[in-house]
């Protein structure tokens, strides 16, 4: 096992990142509980002290909450985790953006494009 | 904690290691990784007490290294010559018999991890296996410092990945810090926290390995070539 990591970014932030797109995609549900962090670090393949940081930064952003002596789990916070939906959706778009504005696209022909392709895409 | 102050190790009419001052916390991975002869073996055989520095001082938790460090240093070996007449599980008994802090369960689950088979002699295990005995019992000790030579050197995918894989599983953070010696940078960057970068003898860096992919943008790899190529252009 081990996944793929980019070069250019901290292991711990596109582990936070993949966290967050599971439990956005659904896959992982409020309440469910997360893999120990032993459990995680080999399916992941990094090692524990990643995988600690990992849940801390995520307990921080208030995504996950940890029950002493039970572990880990997805917030059950409905609300907090709409929010992290529109977080996720605001930083891809941003991302898009400037990607787009520093290839010459204006907005406009950003949007056309996305239309066309989503209307292609349904 | 490790703490090398000015620490020279000359062999002969060689420094091996120039005025070396590193500190290294408990509870991490750290790689020490640099070009061949830059000075990886004897840097580690420094901090287990197998070398006595000709300059300088090596502490470990604030004692003076020397042999006796061994009572809480386990130092996986890359000698050819490992008990072949054995078996593997014989050999788990000579380890629990020398190490009060050897875990014999934990021996015994590694073991079945890496798919060996415990009632097979030494002598007649392929090279791959041999190197998955030598972590089993270095790893089954726990101790609070596990130092790996080069553990992957010579080994095939499978058996690299084998060995990482018992790595995260076996070793316990924070209660003990690993050093691992690699070329093998790729493959291990993702179990490791810090790493220690040697040229001819000397640190020319010490970085945790989030800053680096954090202020760089780039990997560990690429990261150690650009110091490597700017310590050559300023020399030349």
């Amino acid at each position: 096992m081990g996944l793929e990591f980019d070069a250019n970014k901290p292991i711990y932030l596109q582990l936070i990142h993949r966290i967050s797109s599971e439990i956005v995609r659904g896959d992982k549900r409020e309440g469910e509980k997360l893999p120990s962090v032993r459990e995680y670090a080999v399916e992941v393949g990094v090692n524990t002290n990643t995988i600690s940081r990992v849940y801390r930064e995520l307990e921080l952003l208030q995504i996950v909450t940890t029950k002493r002596g039970q572990g880990t789990f997805v917030t059950e916070d409905v609300n907090r985790l709409t929010r992290l939906r529109e977080e996720m959706k605001q930083e891809q778009i941003k991302q898009f953006i400037m990607d787009m504005q520093e290839m010459g696209f204006s907005i406009n022909e950003m949007l056309e494009g996305i239309m066309n392709n989503g209307s292609e895409g349904q | 904690m490790i703490q090398l102050t000015n620490v020279t190790k000359r062999y002969l009419a060689t420094k091996a290691i120039r005025q070396c001052t590193l500190s290294m916390d408990s509870g991490k991975v750290i790689g020490i990784i640099g070009e061949n002869g830059s000075g990886k073996t004897t840097l580690l055989k420094l901090l287990s007490g197998l070398l006595k520095p000709s300059k300088g001082i090596v502490e470990i938790d604030n004692v003076v290294v020397d042999r006796r460090i061994a009572n809480k240093l386990a130092f996986l070996t890359d000698s050819e010559y490992f008990f072949p007449y054995l078996s593997v599980m014989e050999l788990i008994e000579f380890y629990n018999s020398q190490f009060d802090d050897f875990d014999k369960e934990k021996a015994v689950e590694m073991a079945k991890f890496m798919n060996l088979n415990v009632e097979q002699k030494i002598k007649y295990l392929s090279k791959g296996n041999k190197s998955r005995v030598k972590i089993v019992v270095t790893l089954s000790r726990n101790a609070p410092y596990v130092v790996l030579d080069e553990p992957f050197s010579g080994l095939d995918p499978m058996v690299r990945k084998a060995i990482i894989n018992g790595i995260i599983k076996f070793i316990n953070m924070p209660e003990q810090t690993l050093i691992i010696t690699t070329h093998e940078i790729k493959e291990v960057e993702p179990i490791l926290d810090e790493v220690v970068v040697l040229r001819k003898g000397k640190i020319i860096a010490h970085e945790t390995v989030d800053n680096v992919r954090e202020v760089n943008k780039m990997d560990v790899v690429d990261w150690m070539e650009q110091l490597y190529s700017k310590e050559n252009m300023s020399v030349s």
